[in-house]
């Protein structure tokens, strides 16, 4: 069973999102979604400054089965990427919820993080693929 | 053991030596060589085992069973070879008149005409070089019709999520976007979630029927009907062209432009570089940007249509005329087949498909989409068994090597998790086909006692388990003396 942890909310395209104070979010991917992957060898994250849409593609992981997109889950602007992936891709698998971020956002709508889903919900929507 | 190092200072192959050094009076001092090629310094026998052992050590179709999902890896005729061979074909230089080139000119005109005739479109270009070729040429000819128009606000190209990752790349690299379009649970594209995409700022759409989850499209005159009302065309990839061969036509689905993998349905050489061939065929209001050169029947004469017979063309795709030895080779096998042929063709390969799946189900495999009748593959997932064996799909597939068969098609696709998509294809037996469900049971066996041994294979190939991860991230594509081997 993966790893859910409680306090983040999470995108059914399997993306997580941290309240990090203020209007600002870290994002990344579920261990779930690391593990579904395997092992990454390759990550393309967005532009500082670039805007972002949820539900939109704003960067991309690949591993030696599948390149995948991630969708941003909110809407906002990228403050920060977590330069260190592009040498190091594998941080993601080890550890998804902390070294593994991928972006942080300055959210246009706080209140859209109510519309993300919860651990459990999250949970739920794992067990049925 | 890679044959540079073999090499030992001073050793060659004598016999092979040229008779004096050579001296190129043409080449300006420049371009010449400083020092001579890091070459490897070998004798013929070595050159010949080292090769002669590579070649044995072949995963083919001519060797194994190779039901590569996608791929259509069926047997490629003996005779197609030799014919395409002969002497005549062989020797004409690419530059020949045609009037010195009658024979090879009528060989690919009845080669477009078949292909017209089995695809149901209005006209046919042998031109492009492969499949990713011809996707590009294909959509290339759906910008310049709507260029021509002077309709330039059409943006979006729309594919469905199932679909070869080729598609996305082509729209992108003829400077479209995409718009993804969602699968239902049964394995039809989402034709409320096209309705609500589709717009004055579509292109097309480029679609796989049979889809790459092995089921047929059964919405698609709908599709084709919404598509072309908002303006936009339709683009048929034909990678699994083989399970509706000589039944049904995409042209008479509705379809605009197509490409035709002959590497794949019409048996050519396939795997290890091919070379491909991927033909493309167009309705009426495309054919003016077909790539040339074309080949024109006047009375009893051939000739090519070359950039001022077409001066709409999108162009040439390569220098000549394609690749014609692959051509020839399809175009021998067509004549072989025939009418009737091409009929059974679709007609085995969904029979071996749906007997297959149909096994493996009875020996506890899961099937996608159970409740759909395959089409000339099926998709089954591994992901029950991964969950309580902890055995991955990959393992699965290495394991199977170990059994003498070549792994079908792992993780795509990627709307399946942990799956396998297989393709018997038409020229397989019952045997074969038996043989890997079998070897498929045991495997699952094996992986209830000794998950451990399906973990780690193969076992029984000359290499073990690659490290593809490493490879991945520490790419080194070069030899250098010395270098760490």
């Amino acid at each position: 069973m993966s790893n859910l942890p409680t306090e983040l909310k999470y995108a059914r395209s399997h993306e997580w999102v941290r309240a990090e104070g203020g209007d600002l979010v870290s994002v990344g991917i579920s261990d779930h979604a690391q593990e579904l992957l395997g092992d990454l060898v390759f990550v393309e994250l967005p532009e500082v400054g670039a805007g972002v849409d949820a539900g939109s593609e704003c960067a991309v992981v690949e591993s030696v089965k599948a390149a995948s997109d991630v969708y941003s889950p909110v809407t906002g602007e990228v403050v920060e990427v977590n330069e260190a992936l592009a040498d190091a891709p594998e941080t993601i698998n080890d550890s998804p919820y902390e070294d593994g971020w991928m972006f942080k956002v300055r959210l246009s709508d706080p209140a859209e993080l109510e519309g993300l889903l919860d651990a459990a919900a999250y949970s739920e929507v794992i067990e049925s693929e | 053991m890679l044959i540079f190092e073999q090499s030992m200072p001073g050793r060659r192959a004598v016999a092979q030596a040229p008779l004096d050094e050579g001296a190129f009076p043409d080449i300006p001092e420049a371009f010449l060589r400083q020092r001579p090629a890091a070459l490897p310094e070998v004798s013929e026998m070595q050159v010949v085992r080292h090769y002669t052992r590579l070649s044995q050590k072949n995963f083919s179709i001519d060797t194994q069973f190779y039901p590569l999902g996608s791929c259509t890896m069926k047997y490629n005729p003996r005779g197609a070879n030799t014919l395409a061979m002969l002497p005549g074909f062989l020797s004409r230089h690419p530059e020949a008149p045609p009037s010195h080139s009658q024979g090879f000119l009528a060989c690919m005109h009845e080669l477009q005409e078949i292909l017209k005739e089995v695809t149901g479109m209005r006209a046919v270009s042998l031109s492009p070089a492969a499949g990713a070729q011809g996707e590009f040429a294909g959509v290339a000819m759906i910008r310049a019709y709507h260029d021509a128009r002077g309709d330039h606000a059409r943006s979006e190209i729309l594919v469905p999520d199932a679909a070869h990752g080729t598609n996305p790349a082509t729209a992108v690299m003829c400077g479209y976007k995409v718009r993804e379009i969602p699968t239902r649970r049964d394995g039809d594209v989402d034709v409320e979630a096209l309705r609500g995409v589709i717009g004055p700022q579509t292109a097309g759409i480029m679609l796989t029927n049979p889809s790459t989850l092995g089921v047929f499209e059964r919405r698609i005159e709908e599709i084709a009907a919404l598509v072309h009302a908002a303006g936009g065309l339709l683009y048929y990839d034909g990678a699994n062209l083989n399970a509706i061969l000589g039944k049904v036509r995409p042209g008479d689905m509705g379809f605009d432009v197509i490409h035709v993998n002959l590497h794949k349905t019409f048996s050519t050489p396939h795997g290890g570089g091919g070379p491909g061939a991927g033909p493309v065929g167009v309705s009426e209001r495309l054919v003016p940007y077909l790539p040339v050169p074309l080949v024109a029947r006047d009375g009893d004469a051939y000739r090519w249509l070359l950039e001022e017979d077409c001066p709409e063309s999108i162009g040439r795709l390569s220098a000549f005329a394609g690749n014609a030895g692959v051509l020839l080779r399809a175009y021998v096998y067509a004549r072989m087949i025939g009418r009737e042929g091409m009929a059974r063709i679709a007609e085995y390969s969904a029979l071996n498909a749906n007997y297959m799946q149909a096994q493996l189900r009875k020996a506890g495999f899961d099937a996608a989409y159970p409740a759909r009748r395959a089409s000339h593959e099926f998709i089954i997932t591994l992901r029950r068994q991964a969950k309580r064996l902890g055995v991955s799909t990959m393992d699965f597939a290495k394991r199977l090597l170990d059994h003498g068969v070549h792994a079908p098609t792992t993780y795509f696709p990627l709307l399946v998790p942990e799956c396998l998509l297989i393709e018997p294809t038409e020229t397989e037996d019952k045997a074969t086909l038996d043989g890997f469900v079998e070897a498929m049971a045991v495997i699952l066996e094996e992986a209830e006692r000794d998950p451990e041994r399906v973990r780690d294979a193969p076992h029984t190939l000359p290499v073990r388990r690659l490290d593809d991860v490493r490879a991945a991230r520490e790419l080194d594509l070069a030899w250098r003396p010395g270098a760490d081997t």
